[in-house]
């Protein structure tokens, strides 16, 4: 016999596995003409999966286990799988004509797309340490090749190797930490992880274990000082594809790294709590300082989304500090606020960066100058997203900054209160740079010469941004959209 | 009546001008008309309802929150949409909503390069939102929502329609423009102050309760004093909205964005930027750091008179180091300005009273010396003050006001520049019980000081651009003297002038009954 499975809770999956078999299929049997149906059904499938994602969220019914608490759906996990479908969803409406107008393999891409998407919605329901590390590298796997997309460009090669090498050693790493922490407590289950790892807090090889699991998330998370490969690859990667990046594939690793450290092993917290706290203050530092020298807007963008990393982490270091159970659970909900706002407002100053060069052709920020003058629409979604992501109120950003303060500062502590000045100084530094590409686009001249294209626009690459623009509006205007996702997950830490 | 109950009529002044943005937009480019006229109902419509709410207030009862509510608005951190007006924000209120519609008809025919009327106006009018939500905001978020809010349509004001010429950066060894150098600094400086004003206000939501019952809500954090000023971090979380405020004001030391801003930003941005945007600085003092921690305020007040009197010294004289006309009225406003600040230091009921007298008194002149001297510019093409010079001859009319305006700024008695700096001085005389008495009149002799050299650097800039023979370069040329819309913008603000310079009870009716109560209050929550 074996387990009893509850279908309704795996319907996102199956959906998913179905939609990825039918694309690949599809693209088989299509003619070349029509490959675009690759990405129609793509999206519907996508569509179909979020369907029994909101009923669970919205039934009430608490929460569903299954494979002997291995594969957990609660709050929690529905949010992220949400998360990372529509992330997903705006991914593949970016990448259409992307894709379509450069002649790649399209069904190909869509297939490797929605197995990433796939691997990220599993991750999000994993409760032991086997289940996470499939669903990670499942996460990851595909995008090696994605990175890799653009076969012709140089660089495009070397992100795709980068990847590729750091993805492995970073995955070496963390099944070593993994292997370890096995090793000491005798179970790969989280909750039994918790249970024998209570006692276990002074032991060095435990130390080891945390730390080396926490240094393989920092890959996947690009934090520094492991961040090396993320500007080459975000540069080199087609832009659909470092927009995913940047987004889904980063917010995977921050579900890894929620669940093992608030989940499996809060006792540890006093190991992995200073171990982020460092790591929150390098990664917004260097990530901003060296975003303030960047000339080329993706590589911008790329130290930016570093920068964003840092303030995710800064609520870690609450948690790791804090003693008090509301304080942890605000902290928790907060990285978890700050990962869906992050979500929508860099996948529209990607959308933007991919519309913006059509008119440019070009990354080079000075490139970009005047854009307002003769595109002033793509300019106004350019002002909307990087002043969000700089956090002007009242775009969503605001909010998301908000809630990482207010973490901080619940923490209660002077350390976590020093954390919070220096996310404030960094935000500080971080606008300068988002104002930069504000600048170039609405104050600068139209540099000599510059001979504006004049594509065709997408539709579906102006349905994601209006979709982005839409929510990080709404959620600005009105905070209680993104506060419901902190809400709700924080139950999650709330009983332990 | 329905307008006047449930927060209607503040809700209006604060989102109709949101509204006319969106309806500015979305009126064709072509229509230059019918887009000025909608953002000139719009403006006119909130400056009567402001004076609707002026008109119906209860000035016996100025220290109760007034037409307002109290919504919920972001639950799960307890934050509320409340709103209400006492005597201390109205009088900010009406000037707010005043001075735009000003600057609208002023805008009408002068519209700086690169024109573009229609953005302009969108920015004025989502300006005007984030000025008047502050002063009716009664809740630390949305007060930080609107007080950011302001920076973004300033920011552009100066990015775009600012000063064109290159000017050197020489910390970074950099030549740009400087309306960029200008628009970006003032954008850094000022989040850079309210990031740490956020944190200090998120720290005081923290220690207001356990979990669930916390409050970002104004006056119940100042029911709170006693216990939030009572904190170890309570000098902390005073530092964080000092910083926040302090450079918003901006009081030495920070003030140096302010002249860069001013004088790079075109005339209706320098107008609304001093008149009103400064204020936000220090009615954040009155409204929130005062009375929420009073004896971080009573601690810290020494510190602030002291800056306050550099201000007004150092002010006055960089005023009489400028070469260039705006930049001298910029200077001006740091000097005036820490007349205010020394005002609020005592923490008096004189004080605070001249504090907020100061700051519409500040508001409607140095606007109006703004205007003035946009309108100068426009016509010579130039701020040198060098090569001015006889304006009152080539222009009686501009004459008269430049020098009539500067009497007003210099604080002439009957004019309304006087009672500011009057009582400000008077405050510093006898400054709350528990202050050092000694330190606060020497501040006051020194803030008497200024006051010479304030008259000192306004006549000297009366002598040079006003007075005298025009200068050679000038002959022949036809000069057009105040035109009609430029008369309608003024007018107002003149007859301000004189009628809180002669009838100062025009604000500080409004103000006394609310501040007598902040300041009990105050005293109350020191014992």
């Amino acid at each position: 016999m074996g387990p009893t499975l509850d279908y309704l809770a795996l319907a996102p999956e199956l959906a998913l596995v179905a939609t990825l078999m039918a694309v690949l299929t599809a693209d088989i049997v299509l003619p070349h003409a029509q490959k675009y149906w690759t990405a129609v059904l793509s999206v519907l499938g996508l569509t179909v999966t979020a369907l029994p994602i909101l009923f669970l969220l919205l039934s009430d019914e608490g929460t569903r286990t299954m494979l002997d608490g291995s594969y957990v759906v609660d709050d929690f996990a529905l949010i992220l799988k949400g998360l990372f479908v529509a992330a997903g969803y705006i991914v593949i409406l970016m990448s259409v004509s992307y894709i379509e107008s450069d002649r790649y393999y399209q069904g190909e891409y869509y297939f490797l797309l929605l197995a990433s998407i796939l691997g990220s919605v599993v991750m999000a329901s994993a409760r032991d340490l086997i289940l996470l590390f499939v669903g990670l590298e499942l996460v990851s796997g595909p995008l090696f090749l994605l990175a890799g997309w653009r076969k012709g460009d140089v660089k495009s090669n070397e992100a795709s190797l980068k990847f590729y090498l750091l993805g492995v050693l970073s995955a070496a790493i963390l099944l070593y930490g993994m292997s370890f922490l096995y090793g000491l407590t005798g179970t790969v289950d989280f909750d039994g992880i918790r249970e024998v790892s209570a006692g276990l807090s002074d032991t060095p090889a435990f130390i080891m274990a945390v730390l080396f699991i926490m240094v393989g998330f920092a890959f996947k998370i690009s934090a520094v000082p492991f961040h090396f490969w993320a500007p080459d690859t975000y540069e080199g990667a087609p832009t659909p594809v470092t927009a995913y990046m940047s987004v889904s594939s980063k917010a995977a690793g921050f579900v890894g790294m929620l669940i093992v450290t608030y989940v499996a092993v809060p006792g540890a917290s006093n190991i992995w709590g200073p171990a982020l706290w460092i790591m929150a203050a390098l990664t917004m530092t260097v990530g901003n300082l060296t975003a303030l020298r960047q000339t080329n807007i993706v590589r911008l963008l790329a130290y930016s989304s570093i920068a964003q990393a840092g303030f995710m982490l800064v609520p870690f270091a609450v948690a790791g500090v804090s003693s008090d159970p509301t304080a942890v659970a605000s902290a928790f909900g907060a990285t978890v606020t700050y990962i869906a706002i992050y979500t929508f407002m860099n996948l529209g100053a990607f959308a933007v960066v991919i519309a913006g060069a059509r008119y440019t052709r070009s990354g080079d920020i000075d490139k970009w100058a005047g854009l307002a003058t003769y595109q002033p629409g793509v300019a106004l979604f350019g002002l909307i997203f990087f002043l969000s992501l700089a956090g002007i109120p009242p775009l969503a950003g605001w909010y998301a900054k908000l809630v990482m303060f207010s973490a901080a500062i619940g923490g209660g502590s002077v350390w976590t209160a020093v954390l919070a000045g220096i996310a404030a100084i960094n935000a500080v530094i971080a606008f300068y740079y988002y104002a930069r590409v504000v600048k170039a686009i609405w104050f600068d001249p139209v540099p000599d010469g510059h001979v504006a294209g004049k594509p065709e626009q997408s539709r579906s690459l102006q349905l994601a941004l209006v979709i982005t623009m839409l929510f990080v509006i709404a959620a600005g205007i009105y905070p209680p959209i993104s506060a419901y996702f902190g809400d709700t997950v924080a139950s999650i830490v709330g009983g332990g | 009546m329905e307008l006047l109950d449930n927060g209607t009529v503040l809700s209006l002044i604060t989102f109709l001008p949101l509204v006319g943005a969106l309806v500015v937009g979305l009126i064709p480019r072509a229509q230059e008309e019918a887009y000025k006229w909608a953002a000139l109902i719009t403006a006119l419509v909130v400056g009567v309802l402001s004076i609707v709410v002026a008109f119906v207030f209860d000035y016996g009862d100025s220290a109760k929150f007034q037409f307002g509510t109290d919504l919920s608005w972001i639950e799960s951190i307890g934050s509320n949409f409340h709103i209400g007006v006492d005597g201390i924000s109205l009088p900010m209120l009406v000037l707010s909503a005043v001075i735009t519609i000003l600057a609208i008809i002023y805008s009408w025919d002068h519209w700086e390069e690169p024109r573009n009327p229609k953005a302009f106006l969108i920015l004025m009018l989502l300006l005007e939102t984030g000025m008047n939500g502050t002063f009716v905001a009664l809740d630390l978020i949305l007060f930080f929502i609107f007080f950011e809010l302001v920076l973004l349509p300033m920011y552009f004001m100066i990015g775009i329609w600012g000063d064109k010429t290159p000017r050197t950066i020489a910390m970074f060894n950099l030549t740009t423009e400087t309306r960029l150098y200008a628009s970006i600094k003032f954008f850094l400086f000022t989040l850079f102050g309210s990031a740490f004003m956020l944190l200090s206000f998120l720290g005081l939501y923290f220690n207001s309760g356990d979990a669930g019952a916390r409050t970002f809500d104004i006056p119940k954090l100042i029911e709170m004093a006693p216990h939030l000023s009572a904190l170890p971090i309570a000098g902390w979380l005073f530092a964080g909205m000092f910083l926040g405020f302090a450079v918003k004001v901006p009081m030495w030391p920070f003030h140096t964005w302010l002249p860069d801003a001013h004088t790079a930003a075109p005339t209706v941005g320098s107008v609304l930027l001093a008149a009103i945007l400064l204020k936000l600085g220090s009615y954040g003092f009155i409204r929130i750091a005062l009375p929420i921690l009073p004896e971080q305020a009573m601690q810290w007040a020494p510190t602030i008179a002291i800056l306050a009197v550099i201000g007004i010294i150092y002010g006055s004289l960089a005023c009489l180091a400028q070469t260039d006309m705006k930049r001298l009225i910029a200077f001006s406003s740091v000097g005036h300005m820490g007349f205010v600040m020394l005002g609020i230091s005592t923490m008096t009921e004189a004080g605070i009273n001249a504090a907020i007298i100061g700051m519409v008194a500040h508001g409607v002149i140095t606007g109006m010396l703004f205007f003035v001297a946009g309108s100068m510019h426009h016509r010579y093409h130039t701020r040198d003050m060098a090569r001015l010079g006889g304006n009152a001859t080539l222009m009686p009319k501009m004459g008269f006001i430049l020098g009539f305006i500067a009497m007003a700024s210099l604080g002439l008695p009957g004019l309304a520049g006087f009672w500011g700096e009057f009582m400000a001085l008077l405050g510093a005389f006898r400054p709350a019980a528990g202050l050092p008495v000694g330190l606060f009149q020497t501040a006051m002799v020194i803030g008497a000081v200024g006051t010479v050299l304030t008259a000192g650097y306004l006549l000297w800039m009366l002598q040079k651009v006003n007075l005298g023979e025009p200068k050679d370069e000038w002959a022949g040329h036809e000069f057009h003297d105040v035109d009609r819309f430029e008369m309608a913008a003024w007018v107002p603000l003149l007859l301000a002038t004189v009628a809180i310079g002669v009838y100062p009870r025009l604000v500080l009716g409004s103000t006394n009954g609310a501040v007598k109560e902040l300041v009990s209050t105050i005293l109350e929550n020191l014992a």
